[in-house]
């Protein structure tokens, strides 16, 4: 059963995926790690985490695609979910610190000392455990997906309605973490931390380590993806995105399958925000900001909705770029965000995952009917056969249909 | 002390009600040489000089009383004469403290300071209020009301009780009334006058009244203290009525400007049904041109610079009207029927003029101006009601009720509706779509553009204005309901009043969560809006 479900997961595509996320995961703590520094293969501490951070909004980028490219529920709300489980992270690191804070009261983080504040919320109860905290950020981000799905998706809220009220709950949440009175830090949120499970945060083994628990989650994830989105449920799921209606006049209880995926890819951003903070040293509300939200769909349109590597390769390349741009031409970085958001809109609908599996996929077409009309010793019965064949008249199609496929899509 | 003074203005009032029909205005001749006294002598001679001159009950001697008490008055070390000074550079200028002419200039070493200390400035200060009670322009009596009202010096009672009769405009014998009242409870006359008081202020009903009832119940009791209890509820009513009042005004006045912010966006969003994240930064540029408007004219032609908001709202119309036909022919016309692209499209149209603005303007907030007639405040009843807030309420109502004419009443907006209900329809008719989209499009930029000419008289003009209301505006549409203006404006003001009743409950920031909650839960109700519409538009 295991193994099936497990096997249902594989195909060319992910295999090459899977083969290169290895490799990074083995090479890049290994490069760090064990090559001596002046050495070509060595790997700088920057670099580590800065390819850790990549790979938690890969795995954020992979939760917006199994909603929005397989359900298309387009979320821009998406960074509150990262937030939540980041915070949960936080706060865990926040009570790590004990008698080495600044002020070094063993139970109270800094800024609540700060604040005057007598004794610890209840809420903040608990979080000194890792596995409590562990737990948190799956719950946190599951159980607020669940609530704010439940209500979304029994009335039928769809469409472009939805993706703005997934962005009025993140600024509701920006708006309240700002305020001091939440307890968990304000403006500044939480930072300066220590250890985490006993290890210096800083030193270089536990940022290895990070990157490869990243790496890991990653992968886990992905397989979690790919199985759902190829087995029955996944066609439900698409069978949701393109005609609702048709598919709920079916017999199926649509919001029951929406409401799944949706708390599952809430809980895959927790854990991406969870493993994001220890990394970078930070989380504060900046993290809730709407334009975050904004920026996660496109990293998964470049790279292809509806792929689940695509979205993997749309957030490396987008960060890539933005770590680039924002070091040599900062002035120039929000121009080349913009027109990534209007070029891959308009010429690029289906990314680049999707735009080079489509050609390829017409390539291997042309080759196999230019043998049929070439060689007679093909039997005339393979080309229905062939594994490629329904897709023989896909790319026309696709192409040629694009308006008339649209249609149905706003009013639902 | 007290006794001294209190027979100076009793001697004052004597005076004043002997002559006072006629001294109104007598020869400032006779005045001068009371005047001239004060330079001779102490304090306490000086005290007396300023007695004998509130004696003359003449309201020409305050200036020269004000000056003393500002420390303006001197005298002239040649002849004795007294005059009110100005610094004028080196020089003093000199103003004759009767007839408040100028009389010249005098070196610094020719004048000797008439000196003055707190005492005395008290006795001025409650000698002037009762003095200027009986002059003869009404604004000085009323603030000379106001003075002794704030003063509640028992000893100007009797001065009062003089003007009172004396008195013939209503409001300022209301006035005095009050300030009678405020005095006398801070007497020692008997209960009767003391209740009589209390009702006189509790008809005044407002902060002031209140805080001094509640200082009277402190202070009494029996009869006094149930009459002023009695009061005080009647007061908090009166107020808690006003300050609803108020927050309906602020309400108003934040509904209308998200009624600005979102009008442009349902026409684009509502009516065409294209979701335009670029709106806010239409707003911007609106906002811009009218910062650019008011530089052009500091530089080139000043006088004009009352009439810069009138000039600005058409070059900002057409300014953003036309990077709103730009962007939909580029851009949004190829994404018709997807309207999840056309939102990232539009964000990232959002982001290049965020970032274009940025390096033509720079990052800083920029200094845009209000005329005249857009600053200051007036007053009804409890409420104070700034001018800039009430235009752009005016200005909103006027922007909605045009939009309405438009798409009412003249062709253009008749094709607009044709398109909306029905694409093919409309287009068989001979009606060019694409025309009449890019021209909604760019009306609802346009409209967003002098939206950005109001909000930049209460707002910062910066890059970032536009995002700050984009998401507002996006909850005032969908809240109010997609595709009808009216909802828009119901919407609006509904959210802003809703806001501003919660703010004094909850905090800013903590009312706009809870409308943001709200909001979110009201969708899932009425998942088409507060005026949803209904029928065939629905599938369209």
């Amino acid at each position: 059963m295991m193994s099936s479900f497990l096997f249902r997961a594989m195909d060319a595509r992910a295999g090459i995926f899977l083969a290169i996320m290895a490799a990074v995961i083995v090479l890049v703590p290994a490069g760090n790690l064990l090559m001596p520094e002046g050495s070509t293969f060595h790997v700088p501490n920057y670099a580590v985490t800065l390819m850790g951070k990549y790979l938690t909004y890969a795995l954020l980028a992979l939760a917006v695609d199994l909603v929005w490219g397989y359900c298309g529920i387009l979320s821009l709300g998406h960074a509150a979910f990262f937030a939540l489980g980041g915070y949960a992270m936080g706060m865990y690191l926040m009570r790590q610190i004990g008698t080495r804070g600044v002020y070094g009261d063993p139970i109270l983080p800094d800024f609540m000392v700060f604040l005057n504040w007598g004794e610890l919320p209840w809420y903040w109860y608990g979080f000194d455990m890792f596995w409590f905290a562990a737990l948190m950020v799956l719950l946190v981000p599951g159980v607020l997906a669940f609530v704010f799905g439940w209500f979304a998706f029994r009335s039928r809220v769809t469409g472009v309605y939805l993706s703005i009220i997934t962005q009025a709950l993140t600024y509701a949440l920006l708006l309240a973490f700002f305020r001091n009175d939440m307890g968990f830090g304000g403006n500044n949120g939480l930072t300066d931390f220590k250890d985490i499970l006993g290890f210096d945060i800083q030193a270089d083994t536990t940022r290895a380590g990070l990157f490869a628990a990243s790496g890991l989650a990653l992968v886990v994830c992905f397989l979690i993806c790919r199985a759902i989105t190829r087995s029955k449920l996944g066609k439900v799921l698409v069978a949701v995105r393109d005609a609702e209606s048709r598919t709920r006049f079916l017999g199926y209880r649509v919001e029951h399958y929406k409401l799944f995926v949706w708390t599952l890819s809430a809980m895959m951003a927790g854990i991406a925000g969870a493993l994001y903070v220890p990394q970078v040293g930070i989380i504060n509300p900046g993290e809730f900001a709407p334009a975050n939200s904004i920026e996660v769909v496109i990293w998964v349109a470049v790279g292809g909705r509806g792929t689940l590597v695509g979205a993997v390769l749309g957030a490396v390349l987008v960060n890539f770029a933005k770590t680039w741009f924002t070091a040599a031409l900062p002035d120039i970085w929000l121009f080349a965000l913009g027109g990534l958001f209007v070029v891959v809109t308009l010429f690029l609908p289906k990314g680049i995952v999707g735009t080079l599996s489509q050609g390829w996929t017409a390539l291997r077409q042309r080759k196999v009917s230019e043998d049929f009309e070439a060689g007679s010793d093909q039997p005339p019965s393979q080309a229905p056969q062939s594994p490629a064949s329904p897709a023989n008249v896909s790319p026309k199609k696709s192409a040629s249909t694009v308006p008339a496929d649209a249609d149905p899509q706003p009013a639902e | 002390m007290s006794l001294m003074r209190s027979f100076l203005l009793l001697f004052s009032l004597a005076a004043s009600l002997l002559a006072a029909p006629a001294l109104a205005q007598s020869d400032p001749e006779t005045l001068r040489p009371l005047i001239n006294e004060l330079a001779n002598g102490k304090y306490s001679e000086t005290e007396k000089q300023i007695g004998a001159l509130v004696a003359t009950g003449d309201p020409q001697v305050a200036p020269a009383l004000e000056a003393l008490s500002d420390g303006d008055l001197y005298v002239r070390k040649a002849d004795g004469e007294v005059f009110i000074i100005k610094k004028a550079g080196k020089a003093y200028a000199l103003i004759d403290p009767l007839t408040l002419e100028t009389a010249g200039e005098a070196a610094k070493r020719e004048m000797d300071k008439i000196k003055v200390n707190n005492k005395l400035r008290r006795v001025i200060r409650s000698a002037l209020g009762s003095l200027t009670l009986m002059a003869p322009d009404p604004t000085v009596r009323m603030a000379a009301a106001e003075a002794v009202f704030k003063a509640k010096d028992p000893d100007s009672i009797e001065a009062l009780d003089a003007a009172i009769a004396a008195e013939a405009d209503d409001g300022v014998r209301k006035k005095m009334e009050e300030a009678r009242a405020a005095a006398v409870l801070n007497s020692d006359m008997d209960e009767a006058a003391k209740l009589q008081a209390v009702s006189t202020l509790g008809t005044m009903g407002n902060r002031d009244a209140l805080s001094l009832l509640i200082a009277v119940q402190s202070s009494s009791e029996g009869a006094l203290r149930d009459a002023a209890t009695s009061e005080i509820t009647k007061i908090e009513k009166s107020i808690a009525a006003w300050d609803a009042a108020q927050n309906i005004w602020y309400g108003l006045s934040l509904g209308s400007v998200l009624l600005l912010a979102a009008i442009g966006l349902a026409i684009t969003f509502g009516v065409m049904g294209v979701i335009n994240m670029a709106h806010g930064e239409m707003v911007m540029i609106g906002a811009y041109v009218t910062f650019v408007v008011q530089e052009f004219i500091r530089s080139s032609a000043p006088g004009l610079f009352e009439y810069s908001l009138f000039i600005a709202l058409p070059l900002a119309f057409l300014t953003s009207g036309l990077v709103g036909v730009a962007i939909e022919r580029g851009v949004i016309r190829w994404l018709y029927g997807r309207p999840l692209e056309t939102l990232l499209a539009t964000w990232g149209i959002s982001l290049v003029l965020q970032q274009a603005v940025r390096s033509i303007f720079g990052p800083t907030n920029r200094e845009v101006g209000n005329p005249d007639w857009m600053s200051g405040a007036f007053e009804i009843g409890q409420m104070t009601i700034t001018y800039n807030r009430m235009w752009i309420i005016v200005f909103a109502m006027l922007v909605f009720a045009g939009l309405m004419l438009v798409l009412k009443k003249t062709p253009f907006g008749l094709y607009t509706r044709a398109v909306t209900q029905n694409r093919r329809m409309a287009a068989s008719m001979g009606i060019r779509t694409p025309w009449i989209d890019a021209f909604t499009f760019g009306l609802g930029s346009g409209i967003a553009g002098i939206a950005g000419v109001a909000l930049s008289q209460i707002d910062n003009v910066s890059p970032n204005l536009g995002q700050g209301y984009i998401i507002d505006s996006f909850m005032v549409v969908v809240f109010g309901g997609v595709g009808n203006l009216w909802g828009t404006l119901v919407g609006a003001m509904t959210l802003g009043v809703v806001n501003k009743f919660l703010e004094p409950y909850a905090g800013a920031v903590l009312g706009k969560i809870f409308v943001l909650v709200f909001i979110i839960l009201f969708i899932q109700k009425r998942p088409r809006g507060l005026f949803a519409l209904k029928g065939r538009a629905v599938e369209a």
